[in-house]
């Protein structure tokens, strides 16, 4: 497995950034041939933790999120969310599907989303200091396998 | 603006279009309540048709508009919903509480 390419990024926590970095990431992980439907999985899986910064991190403050994304030409994929914001007290709980803190129109449903539609998810919190979400895919390689058909 | 309203002999159709996530949903919900409070509809209907991208944002405004289509009375049906969008929807449950 080597590493095909990896970016960094870092943006203000402003909810119009959540477009922002699920269409930067999706168009970083494009050179590994993802299906629309595996595409439309990262964008909400980086989506839903973008948001998260922005909502809880930050409570709507101001603050800088960063993402850092590999692949590697085995077709894995890893994404990490970062931010400084407050931190989740209770990681287990915080994952619990409809466990909302800010209740209202949140469905508390990020985490399920995440690790739903990704094949591994990794939450690290420090209470003050941030919290950083690990998330990884596996892309089937369609157009290598071509290959190495053709080429053996 | 993601979304259009519609209001017909006491159904409101509100036509979502584009992405919907927490920075969009903000103005859809403004738009659609106001319409609720002032026509007070027996059926909220949320089309789908023309949403390309939708994460758990989405499924707040729809946890959002059951409540308060509940406080007023009527109901709320999901309409047109693109094959993209089912997965969110089938994890959040939502259908439990639509029609």
């Amino acid at each position: 497995m080597e590493l095909m390419n990896e970016m960094n990024l870092t943006f203000s926590s402003k909810s119009m950034n959540e477009n922002f970095a699920r269409t930067a990431v999706s168009a970083f992980v494009l050179p590994l041939d993802p299906t629309i439907t595996e595409l439309a999985d990262i964008k909400t899986a980086v989506s839903e933790a973008v948001t998260n910064s922005i909502i809880h991190g930050y409570e709507y403050g101001e603050g800088q999120i960063g993402i850092n994304a590999k692949i590697y030409d085995n077709g894995r994929i890893v994404i990490k969310i970062k931010d400084k914001g407050k931190g989740i007290e209770n990681i287990a709980q915080a994952m619990e599907p409809l466990f909302s803190t800010v209740g209202g129109e949140r469905a508390g449903l990020g985490f399920a989303v995440m690790q739903s539609f990704m094949d591994k998810l990794k939450v690290t919190s420090k209470v003050n200091c941030g919290t950083s979400v690990t998330m990884e895919k596996y892309i089937i390689r369609r157009s290598k396998a071509l290959n190495d058909d053709v080429n053996p | 603006m993601n979304v259009k309203t519609i209001y017909d002999d006491g159904e409101l159709t509100a036509l979502l279009f584009g992405e919907i996530d927490h920075h969009t949903a903000r103005d859809i919900r403004l738009s659609v309540d106001s319409e609720i409070e002032k026509h007070h509809p027996t059926k909220l209907i949320l089309d789908f048709r023309r949403v390309k991208f939708m994460d758990s944002s989405g499924i707040g405004l729809i946890m959002g508009r059951y409540r308060l289509m509940k406080l007023v009375g009527g109901e709320i049906v999901l309409c047109n919903v693109p094959p993209h969008l089912e997965r969110i929807i089938a994890l959040s449950g939502v259908r439990s509480i639509t029609k």
